[in-house]
């Protein structure tokens, strides 16, 4: 797990954004790592929606409250400001309808804290430029054929997803391709063009 | 025979559990508008009830399950139903916790039932016992846990129609339900499950010896008409692939058809040995009384029509499981109750497991259940403080 953790440093960056006892929910719980990272932190009181059966049997093992659902079609059921924060990490790049998902998040928490990777990223970039290929890179480590990650995203399309939803960026953060923090008095073209993944709160 | 249902009335009246008799003082209430009094339940505990009264765990039982959830079935001479899961050691670690099972009111193990003599003839209730609910089941058992002094229970746990009760369980008693975990079950009965339930209660009152429910009068069973209720109903809890793996079109001790209607296939044989052995320890008239409590359970039209207000406000932690192959309680039947839990808010766990063993996966050896029950627990118990 150790392992996991050290991959995912924007899960610490999450994990930063969440006030020790909040009612959580992580949609897109995966094996539940960002779960137990909170619960062991932040002692939130923390559910879980996930898709593949495999991750919800092993977080249940785990003690976690996990349900297996589609962030697609589950979220509806869950009520109004039911929770302080909802986390989507890494997975609205994996969603049918990004704009309905962001939309659930920002009525079902007070605040909605999303990670993605940022498809900006030079990188990416200079492989379709140059090499003229989708790109393949650690982090996105799919070809196109077989990648779950139907809706990339930019963090300047994201930011405008943001405004369309009536959203409020409260705070956003860019980690580099050596998951470090980017400077805050940076640019949004620059973070848009080093940042490898953002992290953002957002509440309406 | 005759030896056979001299035994099962035994059982019906004097069960070799303990039991715990209410008298007129104290008549459970009944959905149909009636009571039932006096009544008596009977019951088996496994492990010791700590000081603070807060390591109990109920455990209800499916159709024609009984108490003896974890110790040799008097009657059949079988271990307990859930020995898989249940005992020193086990999951369900009975030198941790307190274990209650009780067998049904309705039933026929020495909960009142229709087998059990009524007081006011000297003789069977017959269809003379009032109709049943789930929730009549779940009031019976909540004056046997305040006999124990339980405040809350940790945990309440059953499959099917024991999924029921425990779903009856959360809605009805929240403060009294620390922990809830029903499995391969719904919030209703489909209109499915009710119409072969309805095939199964046909073939026992088509059964002329069930002389219109007064069989025990006359010393006779309904045998062949509950055999065949039982087969019916067997089908179900199995899966299309299951049977096939078991059985396919294999022949039963011979080499080829015999072009009669003896049980050429193994699954015929399998089936009649089901109807018979199920006939020496289950009363027919049980049957048709447990069926019927199942047929009328629906837990959003006891609440206006939606679910979620069942469970509104609970503070009470769920997992619900559900089996890939289970036609009987599919996995839809599980999702929408977890959809009504996470409208109420409440705090709610869900795996579906992947099986072809169909319904009665849940009282198999399935290392997937039990790798999801052992995390449930767990949890549950730390938020509880027990120590374990």
């Amino acid at each position: 797990m150790s392992v996991n953790r050290a991959q995912r440093v924007d899960l610490e960056v999450v994990t930063d954004l969440i006030p020790s006892r909040s009612r959580v929910l992580d949609v897109g719980s995966g094996d539940g790592v960002l779960l137990e990272l909170l619960q062991e932190t932040k002692q939130v009181d923390g559910r879980g929606l996930e898709l593949s059966q495999r991750g919800v049997n092993e977080c249940v093992a785990r003690g976690l409250s996990v349900v297996q659902g589609d962030a697609d079609k589950d979220l509806e059921f869950y009520p109004d400001k039911g929770f302080d924060f909802v986390v989507l990490s890494q997975t609205l790049q994996a969603t049918r309808n990004p704009k309905l998902v962001l939309d659930e998040l920002l009525r079902i928490g007070n605040r909605a804290i999303v990670s993605f990777p940022n498809f900006g990223h030079w990188r990416v970039r200079f492989s379709l430029l140059v090499k003229g290929r989708m790109p393949v890179t650690k982090d996105l480590p799919y070809s196109w054929y077989d990648t779950p990650n139907i809706h990339f995203c930019t963090i300047r399309d994201f930011v405008n997803l943001c405004e369309e939803l009536g959203a409020t960026v409260e705070k956003a953060t860019a980690l580099d391709a050596n998951g470090q923090k980017i400077g805050l008095s940076m640019p949004w073209w620059f973070w848009n063009f080093f940042g490898q993944q953002a992290v953002f709160l957002l509440r309406r | 025979m005759a030896a056979e249902r001299v035994r099962t009335n035994n059982e019906a009246d004097n069960p070799s559990s303990p039991m715990l008799q209410f008298g007129p003082d104290k008549p459970l209430k009944l959905d149909a508008g009636t009571v039932l009094s006096p009544f008596q339940i009977a019951y088996q505990t496994y492990g010791t009830l700590n000081d603070a009264r807060s390591n109990a765990i109920l455990v209800c039982h499916a159709l024609t399950g009984d108490q003896h959830v974890a110790s040799t079935n008097p009657v059949t001479g079988k271990p307990g139903w859930w020995e898989v899961l249940i005992g020193p050691g086990k999951i369900i670690d009975t030198s941790r916790f307190f274990v209650i099972c009780a067998n049904v009111v309705g039933g026929c193990l020495g909960s009142t039932g229709p087998a059990s003599t009524n007081p006011a003839t000297g003789r069977p209730y017959g269809l003379d016992l009032p109709i049943i609910t789930i929730r009549d089941m779940a009031r019976a058992q909540l004056m046997l846990v305040d006999h124990f002094g339980i405040e809350k229970l940790f945990c309440v746990l059953g499959g099917s129609m024991g999924g029921m009760q425990v779903l009856q369980w959360a809605a009805s008693y929240p403060e009294r339900v620390f922990s809830a975990l029903p499995i391969a079950t719904g919030a209703r009965h489909s209109s499915q499950n009710i119409a072969f339930h309805e095939v199964g209660r046909q073939a026992v009152m088509a059964d002329p010896e069930w002389h219109g429910g007064k069989y025990l009068d006359f010393g006779r069973r309904p045998e062949k008409g509950l055999a065949v209720a039982r087969m019916a109903a067997h089908i179900t809890y199995l899966s299309e692939a299951a049977l096939h793996r078991k059985f396919g079109r294999n022949l039963q001790d011979r080499e080829a058809l015999t072009f009669g209607f003896d049980a050429d296939f193994q699954i015929e044989s399998y089936l009649r040995h089901q109807g018979m052995t199920f006939v020496d320890r289950f009363d027919a008239n049980s049957y048709l009384y447990l069926t019927r409590a199942m047929d009328y359970f629906d837990l959003a039209a006891d609440h206006g029509g939606r679910l979620a207000d069942a469970f509104a406000g609970t503070k009470t932690r769920f997992c619900l499981v559900s089996f890939t192959s289970d036609w009987l309680f599919p996995t839809e039947e599980s999702r929408s109750i977890v959809h009504a839990l996470n409208a109420a808010g409440a705090s709610v766990s869900f795996v579906e497991i992947e099986t072809d063993r169909g319904h009665d996966a849940f009282l198999l050896d399935e290392p997937e259940l039990f790798a999801a029950i052992n995390g449930f627990i767990a949890s549950a118990a730390r938020a509880r403080g027990l120590s374990l």
